[in-house]
């Protein structure tokens, strides 16, 4: 039932200019990224580099391509989510889920897992990009996939904070501007707090987990964090909803 | 089979912020009956409807679907129902057979027989023609009926549609009719509706609901007795100076009206239709029309929630 509710979610966003466009433009600001990263990789590398501070390859393309990618899905993301709910919301189409024989959990975590799958796309070409350096270099896939890991649990973060602000209202614009501020607000903490000694609420930070995943490093640690972090707002999601059928 | 028990509603009661929109309503539907709900805007229809499918949790009092109770396994009991809301529910970026598969799909049809049940309920609903259209490009009309059509693609025991016929064409609305009757046969249905004829024509039982209580529920016969009454209406060309000569055995009064029509009131089963007619004739009065006086069922609405409210007052 969860897959069922999957891949009609994914159906609507391909059945919309929305999803084409958004896939479209993040792949040609990846794509442009990495470009950019082969091309550079020769000017730098060749230039009066001493031999200790060369990088591979991989981590200087990736470098590249992994730091803009949490940062353009933070504007994608959102722009993905915001219909998710409030817009079944204002066509009332809910009631055409609320009534068929689909417990809360089954919808809400259905539409997660359709947005999670839409975004596993993104994370495919991303591989594929990196993978493609194999081709007239030795590439070091354990730092490819645990960028990759990473990246996809900050996807899918974002992507459970944004179904949640998504059933709060009955706007989508509204939805996805507040999960934007939610999301941006998360990531920066970790900045805004750097000079302070309040680590407790640094350690709330998205970007605190994500980084070790970028220099390669998988930390139980923080792949806890991340899905602490869905599950919480998942669940919150599904009280928002049953809140529906309790007051109304 | 026509005694079983397809829908249980008792005591049903909705609180909105300490007003009672629903309150203490309860009823029994068996199978292959079409039950009319009828009540003025804001009577509470639509709370109860989505009370019955699940869609709002009762204050107090329950449900039970072919016996199995909606609070506690609410997904068994949604799979025996299917429900058209006020505003169908439509996701209009889906084309009609794309959308049907999906309502399909969820309601559990198994997967090698949803090509038929889509095929099965566009043919009912009048559709096969618009299946690779967007649902977004279809009619109001054409729309409704895809609502209906994802209300009963998977045969349900239960349908339940509120206002179906809103916003149809004349000829869409006696289809729509003409589908429900048909529904009834095998399935339970209830409708809510505020046009009387409506509920005359499809159902066979019928409830009143004002101000979220029940003031009337009975077969749609009690109804009908209820608006004929002891009257009969008669047109004479050459009516006799007095009107007291038409005062036969059983007439208990006479009134003469403005149209130039007198109305006649009887006993209770003692029609003198037959014995105005044959004074008539002997008489030579001109006899040109003989009626029972229906009053309107508008007016056995009115009365009805009428009483209700001076019982209130």
């Amino acid at each position: 039932m969860i897959f069922n509710i999957a891949r009609k979610e994914l159906k609507s966003v391909f059945s919309t200019p929305m999803g084409w466009v958004i896939l479209s433009l993040i792949l040609f600001v990846f794509g442009y990224y990495y470009y950019e990263g082969v091309d550079q990789y020769f000017q730098v590398m060749s230039g009066s580099m001493r031999p200790e501070e060369r990088k591979g390859v991989t981590e200087f393309v990736g470098q590249n391509l992994f730091g803009i990618g949490s940062f353009v899905m933070l504007f994608a993301v959102p722009l993905l989510t915001m219909r998710l709910i409030s817009e079944e919301r204002r066509n009332q189409t809910l009631a055409f889920l609320f009534s068929a024989p689909l417990s809360l959990t089954e919808i809400v975590v259905g539409k997660f897992v359709g947005l999670v799958a839409f975004l596993s796309i993104l994370i495919l070409f991303v591989f594929l990009m990196m993978a493609s350096l194999n081709l007239w270099a030795e590439i070091d896939y354990g730092y490819i996939f645990a960028n990759l890991a990473g990246l996809w649990l900050l996807l899918a973060s974002f992507a459970a904070l944004g179904i949640y602000v998504s059933s709060l209202t009955q706007q989508p614009v509204i939805a996805a501007i507040i999960t934007f501020i939610v999301l941006f607000g998360l990531l920066m903490l970790d900045n805004l707090l750097a000079a302070s000694q309040n680590e407790g609420l640094a350690y709330v930070s998205l970007m605190r987990h994500f980084q070790p995943f970028s220099r390669g490093l998988i930390n139980t640690g923080d792949i806890a964090y991340f899905i602490l972090f869905i599950t919480t707002f998942l669940t919150l999601t599904i009280r928002r909803l049953d809140a529906d059928r309790l007051r109304g | 089979m026509n005694t079983t028990i397809t829908v249980e509603a008792s005591q049903l009661t909705r609180l909105y912020g300490g007003r009672k929109a629903v309150n203490d309503v309860s009823f029994n539907l068996s199978k292959g009956e079409v039950l009319g709900f009828l009540g003025p805007n804001g009577a509470g229809k639509s709370t109860t409807m989505k009370m019955l499918t699940g869609n709002l949790a009762p204050s107090e009092g329950s449900v039970k679907i072919c016996g199995i109770d909606m609070m506690e396994n609410p997904k068994e009991a949604k799979a025996l129902i299917g429900y058209l809301p006020e505003t169908p529910p439509l996701y209009k970026e889906l084309t009609v057979d794309e959308f049907l598969t999906v309502a399909a799909r969820l309601h559990r049809v198994s997967s090698n027989h949803i090509k038929n049940a889509v095929q099965n309920a566009k043919e009912r609903c009048g559709l096969t023609e618009m299946s690779k259209r967007l649902i977004e490009n279809l009619s109001k009309g054409y729309q409704q009926r895809v609502g209906i059509a994802q209300a009963i693609i998977h045969n349900p025991m239960v349908v339940i549609l509120d206002e179906p016929t809103v916003g149809l064409d004349p000829i869409q609305i006696r289809d729509i009719r003409a589908l429900i009757k048909e529904l009834g046969n095998d399935h339970s249905v209830i409708l809510s509706t505020h046009i009387l004829p409506e509920v005359e024509m499809v159902c066979d039982r019928v409830q009143i609901i004002h101000k979220g209580q029940l003031v009337f529920n009975g077969a749609i016969e009690m109804l009908k007795q209820q608006r004929q009454g002891n009257k009969l209406l008669i047109g004479l060309h050459q009516p006799p100076s007095d009107l007291n000569a038409l005062k036969l055995e059983g007439i208990t009064q006479i009134e003469s009206l403005d149209n130039g029509l007198i109305r006649i009131h009887h006993l209770a089963d003692e029609s003198p239709a037959e014995a105005i007619v044959r004074a008539a004739v002997q008489n030579n009065w001109g006899l040109h029309q003989i009626n029972p006086d229906q009053t309107s069922l508008e007016e056995v609405f009115v009365s009805l929630t009428y009483q209700e409210q001076t019982l209130q007052d």
